[in-house]
């Protein structure tokens, strides 16, 4: 047996070192808690080919995640990255966006985390062009605790919670987020690595609220709950159902049990960003006293040095106005 | 300037350029303050969808390398709950007022209570520590602010000001100081090669320095019990070194951090306890037994948690009883309990909310308390 198990350990370092995606992944965190035939690993990689391919600082890219399988994604990816509370991982990540707004934010978690306990946080994110990456694996169901229905599952589908077939009606998310505002929205199916890692890189370059959807299996809940076999046959059903059809009414692109899924890129669209906006609306309206919010306070203290250091005397700060 | 407004210019003066509020009666002013103030000062308002999102992207600003404040009420104060365990469990300083009112549920929106005390310390779920802080005025408004935001960074938790409507509401005189003659401790910034970089330390030996994100230490924060790495360690001896350092951190300083203001306790035979605009209505009851010839101390809670387990300890030994006023129906009262073991009386002036005392009822009890 201890042999057996020294040269398990020797794959281990093997593998940690081989791995393609080494440089982008917590190696040292390996192996991860996915299943097999899991959509989310699928959407790890193309992240990280989006981010390699895309030449993007590393230091300046940062995960957040919310709760669920999905969510752990952040404990993987070996950029700055917070595993936050169950659907707060927009509110979250706006607040690290609008405090180091050199950051490139990117939200990874899943459907009942974003669009379920954290739905009002997604539409307003959107309704305020906040400039994050939201990517959403939409595996129909609460992985994490057990297969349970959320606000995705297809109707009549099996969940653990609703054990005769769904009775309710989902949302369809790429239209909830066009709805709300987003001015960048994609839905890919886990089969579709290229387009996944094609689709970030465009909305990591793009200003606003992106929203990507990815449809993934779950293949040890919802795939068996639902008797629709392995990951394979998910791929299968995907490369048979699955239809590029980019600029899409989102009106019109809901998936149904095992039915039709519409993919593409359905909006671009400009808007100025929330901070774009805001620094754009105070510029106007009290003009030269107004201080360009962009900056850190460590900038800021860095910039004070540096004119204390130039001989030029600080100016004083402008705390505690008279009331 | 009122209490509400003295709360933002306070913070504004420790530094605090990050604001996501909500919206709620009575502790609008401050947000309202903030918005104004903000834009002239560099730093950034955000109104947020809801109390919840406002405490989160709150924490995250703080990673984002931030001062941060919020502020709320009851009913705002419970929603934000979970993610102040978040805070807790991230090492997150920051700093929420409570402008308190009457509740349960809608309660009193526009009348003044104390009812949150208990909510401050057990609020969120499992064992964490906190720091509360309680001003009587809008110049401890002011003084709190910065007091609070200088404590969340030396401890890296967050701390509560637990102040109230009728403070948050009142004109008051307030004194805002030379910036050069405030105190402001700054984040513990960590300086050191990258690869050695841990954002948690349970060595028993204080709190680790921290980064911001975009500095490139790619660091890993979670809620989940974690390792000084920040990486998940899910098992029961991690939980004991977390929890205990999360409770050790405020606890083995608590005499560092209680600050509590005393008159005449030497040779009292009743003292009055009290914190908040409940301490300023028990004065006046103070001077009337006082009159009459009894000997009535006052101990005025300026920090409730921590609690001051060691002064109600040592004065329930020496006094016949010890009265405590508040604005609810017995928060406080519980913990002078429990501290007195039985060695004084400890009687309890308790209320509903909606209104601050009569000073008749408090007068009432420091008789009873010295017969």
């Amino acid at each position: 047996m201890s042999d057996l198990g020294s040269e398990y350990s020797t794959d281990d370092e093997t593998f940690r070192k081989q791995n393609p995606m080494a440089e982008f992944l917590r190696m040292e965190r390996m192996p991860h808690i996915w299943c097999p035939g899991c959509g989310v690993g699928t959407v790890v990689t193309a992240f990280a080919e989006a981010i390699k391919s895309g030449g993007h600082d590393r230091d300046k890219i940062a995960v957040v995640s919310g709760i669920g399988c999905t969510g752990r994604v952040a404990g993987y990816v070996k950029f700055d990255s917070f595993h936050t509370t169950h659907g707060r991982a927009i509110p979250f990540a706006t607040g690290l966006k609008l405090a180091n707004p050199e950051l490139t934010v990117v939200v990874i978690s899943g459907d009942g985390d974003l669009s379920s306990i954290g739905g009002n946080h997604l539409i307003h994110a959107a309704r305020r062009n906040m400039d994050l990456v939201v990517i959403c694996v939409n595996n129909f169901t609460y992985g994490m605790t057990g297969g349970q229905v959320t606000p995705t599952t297809p109707n009549m589908a099996n969940a653990s919670t609703t054990p005769t077939g769904n009775y309710e009606t989902p949302f369809s998310l790429p239209f909830i987020a066009d709805a709300a505002g987003a001015t960048f929205v994609a839905r890919w199916t886990a089969l579709h690595v290229r387009n996944i890692a094609q689709s970030i890189g465009q909305a990591l370059n793009h200003r606003g609220f992106s929203f990507i959807e990815v449809i993934a299996p779950c293949t040890t809940l919802y795939q068996r709950r639902n008797r629709l076999g392995d990951g394979l046959d998910a791929m299968e059903y995907y490369k048979e159902d699955a239809e590029i059809l980019h600029g899409a009414d989102t009106r019109k692109i809901d998936i149904g049990y095992q039915g039709k899924i519409a993919m593409g890129k359905f909006v671009e669209r400009k808007k100025p960003t929330f901070l774009e906006a805001v620094n754009e609306h105070y510029t106007k309206v009290i003009g030269d006293s107004y201080q360009l919010y962009s900056k850190t306070p460590l900038d800021k203290v860095a910039e004070e040095k540096a004119r204390l250091s130039a001989g030029v005397s600080p100016e004083p700060l402008t705390c505690g106005a008279e009331d | 300037m009122d209490g509400d407004h003295a709360l933002a210019e306070g913070a504004l003066a420790a530094g605090c350029r990050f604001f996501a509020g909500y919206p709620i009666t009575p502790s609008t002013e401050t947000a309202e303050r903030f918005a104004e103030r903000c834009p002239e000062v560099g730093g950034l308002f955000i109104q947020m969808e809801d109390e919840i999102a406002s405490i989160t992207a709150n924490v995250g600003a703080v990673w984002g390398g931030q001062k941060v404040m919020t502020v709320t009420s009851g009913p705002g104060f419970s929603l934000m709950m979970e993610t102040i365990g978040l805070a807790c469990m991230m090492e997150t300083p920051m700093v929420l007022a409570d402008v308190q009112r009457g509740g349960p549920s809608t309660g009193l929106p526009t009348l003044t209570a104390q009812q949150d005390m208990m909510q401050a310390r057990w609020g969120s779920h499992g064992d964490y520590r906190v720091i509360a802080l309680v001003p009587d005025s809008p110049q401890e408004c002011f003084d709190l602010a910065i007091e609070a935001f200088n404590l969340s960074e030396t401890y890296r938790v967050p701390v509560f000001i637990m102040t109230d409507e009728t403070v948050g509401h009142m004109h008051e005189k307030v004194v805002i100081p030379p910036a050069e003659e405030i105190q402001v401790v700054e984040r513990n910034w960590y300086e050191g090669p990258k690869e050695d970089y841990r954002p948690y330390r349970y060595d028993g030996k204080g709190v680790a320095p921290m980064v911001k994100a975009g500095d490139g230490y790619r660091f890993h924060s979670t809620g989940l019990t974690h390792d000084e790495r920040g990486y998940p360690a899910l098992t029961p001896e991690m939980n004991k070194k977390v929890v205990t350092h999360l409770i050790e951190k405020i606890e083995s300083n608590a005499d560092k951090i209680i600050r509590v203001e005393e008159d005449g306790l030497k040779g009292a035979d009743v003292v009055v306890v009290s914190y908040g605009i409940t301490s300023r209505i028990a004065i006046r009851a103070v001077q009337e037994a006082r009159k009459a010839g009894l000997k009535v101390g006052v101990l005025r809670l300026i920090t409730v948690w921590p609690f001051c387990e060691k002064k109600i300890r040592e004065l329930a030994s020496k006094v016949k009883a010890i009265v405590v006023p508040e604005l609810n129906y017995g928060q406080i009262v519980l913990e002078v309990e429990r501290c007195a073991g039985g060695k004084c009386k400890v009687i309890s002036v308790n209320s509903c909310g909606g209104a601050v005392h009569d000073p008749e009822e408090i007068l009432a009890a420091i008789k009873e308390g010295a017969k």
